[in-house]
C-alpha cells in the first residue's frame, strides 16, 4: 500500500514546549455541560487545549443487540430512546428503512402527518439547542426558559396525538398509529401561529447580543473538506456551507411538495451553527404552515401492512432521514424471520463527534464547552 | 452516479487484476453491494473518493455471519451380508447417509456511501461496499479505510469494540463504548451474556477463614 498516497484528514498536532509542563483534566462525566454520560480527557498548555480525546460509553445499553432479538414491531417504541428529544423523526427513520425493505407504501395523509410531527420537532430540537448553547455561555436561565417554554407547546400536542410527550411510539411502517384527535389541527395552527413571534423574540435577545458574538464567531471553526470527509451532517454541515440536506437531496416523504430554502453558512463557526437552527426553525415554520392547510382525508395506515406477524423477505436495506441533529439512517438486513438478522443505527450525533478534537485544538478550554455544546448531541443517541 | 454494476466495471477497467464483485440484494430496496478484498480494498476507496466522486462515507458497520452447517443427504451403495432364504448372501444396498459439513462464518464490514458533491444535483442510492474476514476466531483483520474517509474513525472503533475486526492502520484503535477491561465482543450473535456483569471475586471465605484461624490462636493463646 506504500506506493498508494491518500489524502488524509488528521487533526492538527499541536506544537508544546514540553510536554512534562502539560495538564491533563477529565472534563466530566459530572462537568454540568456533559449532562453526567460524556468526559473529554484534555491535555492543557495553560489555557490552551492541545489534545483532546472524547471517552463514550456512559450510556451504553447495546440498543443494536436489544432490536436484534425482539420484532421489528417492538423496537419502534425503544427507537424513542435514542435521541429522547426527537422520537418522531427517529420513528420516522426506522419506519422508512422497514418501508425500504419490504417495499411498503405509505398513504397521503400519513405522509403529511410525518412532516408535521417532524418539523415541530425539529423546532422544539432546534430551540432547546440554542437554550442549551447559551446555557453553557453562562446565560443561566432565560434563553432556555425562553425555549422551553415554547417546546412544552408542542410537547403538548405530541402528548395529545400520541399519548406521550416525548416517547411519542407514533410511526408505524407503512403509516401512523392513531389519525389526530378532533381539534389537534386547530391547536396546532395556533401553536405554529405563535412561533414567529418566538423566533423574532430569540433573535431580539440573541442575534446581536455582544457577548454571544464575542465569544462565538471565530470559535470552533471547521472547514468544509474537513467536514465533508468526517461524515459530519445537519447544521454543523451546512454551517461550514455545504449545501447537503436530505429533504433536498433524498426527496424522501413529500417534501418536494413544500417550498422551502436550506440555510447555508459561511464561517463554520458556532455563531453560524446558533444562526443556522435560527434560519432552520422559520423555514420549518414555513412547512408547516403549507402542510397543516393541504392535509388530505384518508386512511393513516396502508391497509395490506400487517404490524404484527411482520417478516419481510430476505435483503437489506438502508433508510435515512434528515433528523434534526444530522443524518439518521437505519441499516436493516432481514433474514426472513420475524426479527432482524442486523440492526443498526446510524447515529448523527456519535459522527458529529469525530470532529470535536480537530475543532478544539488550540483553543482556550473555556470554549470547549461552547464547542461542544454547538455540535448539539444527546448522549442517548450516542451511546446507544 | 454511477449504479452499482457500472462502479464495478469502472473499477476493473482502472484496477485489472482487483478482486471485486457483486452482491445482488433481493430486497425491494434493490441496493447491491460490492465485495472487495481485504488487500484492494484501500486503493479501491480512494478511488471511489478521488475518482468516483463517493467523498461521502455515512455508514460503517459490522454484520457477524454464523459458521453454517449444512447436512446434505448423500446415496452410497455397500456391500452387506444378509439371510436371504436361509442362506448367508452378499446383498448390494443403497444407504441414505446425512453429510455434514461447516461452511466457516466470518465477519463482514459494511460502508455505505454517497456523493455531497454531486448528490444535490443527482440523487442516488447508496453504493455498498463490504470487507469480508476470514474467519471469526484468529482471521479478524481488515485494512482499515479511516485514511480515506475520517468518518469510519469512531465507526471503526465500535466495530473493533462490538465484533472484534481489528482495523489495520487505525490511528486510534480501541474501545469506543464498553469499557477497556472488557473482554467479549457483544454484538456477536454467539454472544453470552454473563450472569452478573459486576461479579469480582470477593475475599470473603479467605477472610472469614483466616478470621476463624485467629481467633483459635487467641483462645489458644489465651489458654497458655
Amino acid at each position: 500500500m506504500s506506493d498508494l498516497a491518500i489524502r488524509s484528514y488528521l487533526p492538527p498536532v499541536i506544537e508544546v514546549e514540553s510536554q512534562d509542563e502539560l495538564l491533563e483534566v477529565a472534563m466530566g462525566p459530572h462537568h454540568p455541560s456533559t449532562h453526567g454520560v460524556f468526559r473529554m480527557d484534555v491535555a492543557l498548555d495553560g489555557e490552551r487545549v492541545v489534545r483532546l480525546k472524547p471517552v463514550f460509553g456512559y450510556l451504553h445499553r447495546n440498543h443494536e443487540k436489544i432490536a436484534e432479538k425482539t420484532t421489528y414491531l417492538a423496537s419502534m417504541p425503544y427507537t424513542d430512546r435514542l435521541d429522547y428529544f426527537c422520537s418522531m423523526t427517529n420513528n420516522w427513520a426506522y419506519a422508512l428503512a422497514v418501508e425500504k425493505l419490504a417495499g411498503i407504501e405509505v398513504p397521503e395523509r400519513a405522509e403529511y402527518l410525518r412532516v408535521i410531527t417532524a418539523e415541530l420537532t425539529r423546532i422544539q430540537n432546534h430551540a432547546s439547542a440554542i437554550g442549551f448553547l447559551l446555557q453553557e455561555m453562562g446565560a443561566s436561565g432565560t434563553p432556555l426558559m425562553y425555549a422551553f417554554r415554547e417546546r412544552e407547546k408542542i410537547l403538548d400536542l405530541f402528548e395529545s396525538l400520541s399519548g406521550s410527550r416525548m416517547m411519542c411510539n407514533y410511526m408505524r411502517f407503512g403509516g401512523c398509529r392513531v389519525d389526530l384527535p378532533a381539534d389537534w389541527l386547530d391547536a396546532a395552527k395556533l401553536v405554529v401561529a405563535g412561533l414567529p413571534r418566538f423566533i423574532d423574540e430569540i433573535e431580539a435577545l440573541l442575534t446581536s447580543n455582544e457577548i454571544l458574538m464575542a465569544r462565538s464567531q471565530g470559535v470552533g471553526i471547521l472547514k468544509p473538506d474537513l467536514a465533508v470527509n468526517a461524515g459530519v451532517t445537519g447544521v454543523m454541515l451546512r454551517a461550514t456551507g455545504v449545501n447537503y440536506d436530505l429533504r433536498k437531496v433524498d426527496h424522501y416523504g413529500i417534501y418536494d411538495r413544500f417550498s422551502f430554502r436550506v440555510p447555508l453558512g459561511e464561517h463554520g463557526d458556532i455563531y453560524d451553527r446558533y444562526m443556522l437552527r435560527v434560519l432552520e426553525m422559520r423555514e420549518s415554520v414555513k412547512i408547516l404552515e403549507q402542510a397543516i392547510p393541504q392535509l388530505p382525508d384518508g386512511p393513516i395506515l396502508d391497509p395490506k401492512s400487517k404490524p404484527r406477524g411482520f417478516r419481510p423477505k430476505p435483503g437489506e436495506a438502508y433508510g435515512r432521514i434528515e433528523a434534526p441533529k444530522g443524518e439518521l439512517g437505519f441499516y436493516l438486513i432481514s433474514d426472513g424471520t420475524g426479527n432482524p438478522y442486523r440492526y443498526r443505527v446510524r447515529p448523527p450525533s456519535l459522527i458529529n463527534l469525530t470532529i470535536l478534537e480537530d475543532m478544539c485544538l488550540g483553543q482556550n478550554v473555556a470554549d470547549v464547552v461552547l464547542i461542544f455544546g454547538s455540535v448539539d448531541i444527546v448522549l442517548g443517541e450516542v451511546d446507544r | 452516479m454511477k449504479t452499482s454494476e457500472q462502479v464495478l466495471s469502472d473499477l476493473q477497467a482502472a484496477m485489472p487484476g482487483v478482486k471485486i464483485s457483486l452482491l445482488a440484494n433481493p430486497s425491494p430496496s434493490a441496493q447491491h453491494s460490492l465485495l472487495v478484498a481485504a488487500e484492494d480494498a484501500l486503493r479501491v476507496a480512494a478511488y471511489l473518493r478521488d475518482q468516483l466522486g463517493y467523498d461521502y462515507c455515512s455508514n460503517v458497520t459490522g454484520v457477524d455471519w454464523l459458521d453454517k452447517e449444512t447436512t446434505e443427504k448423500m446415496k452410497t451403495s455397500r456391500t452387506v451380508l444378509k439371510q436371504v432364504d436361509g442362506v448367508e448372501q452378499s446383498v448390494e444396498e443403497t444407504v441414505e447417509e446425512t453429510v455434514k459439513r461447516i461452511e466457516p462464518g466470518y465477519l463482514e464490514a459494511v460502508y455505505h456511501l454517497f456523493s455531497m458533491k454531486h448528490g444535490p444535483t443527482d440523487p442516488h442510492p447508496p453504493l455498498v461496499i463490504r470487507m469480508r474476514t476470514g474467519n471469526r476466531g484468529d482471521a479478524v483483520e481488515l485494512p482499515s479505510l479511516t485514511p480515506v474517509w475520517r468518518s469510519a474513525e469512531f465507526q471503526e472503533r465500535e466495530i473493533f469494540d462490538l465484533y472484534g475486526i481489528v482495523f489495520r492502520g487505525h490511528r486510534d484503535l480501541r474501545r469506543l463504548l464498553m469499557w477497556d477491561e472488557f473482554e467479549d465482543h457483544p454484538m456477536r450473535r454467539d454472544y453470552m451474556d454473563p450472569d452478573d456483569y459486576e461479579y469480582e471475586p470477593t475475599p470473603h471465605d479467605e477472610v472469614l477463614k483466616r478470621a476463624d484461624q485467629q481467633r483459635l490462636q487467641a483462645v489458644q493463646g489465651g489458654a497458655q
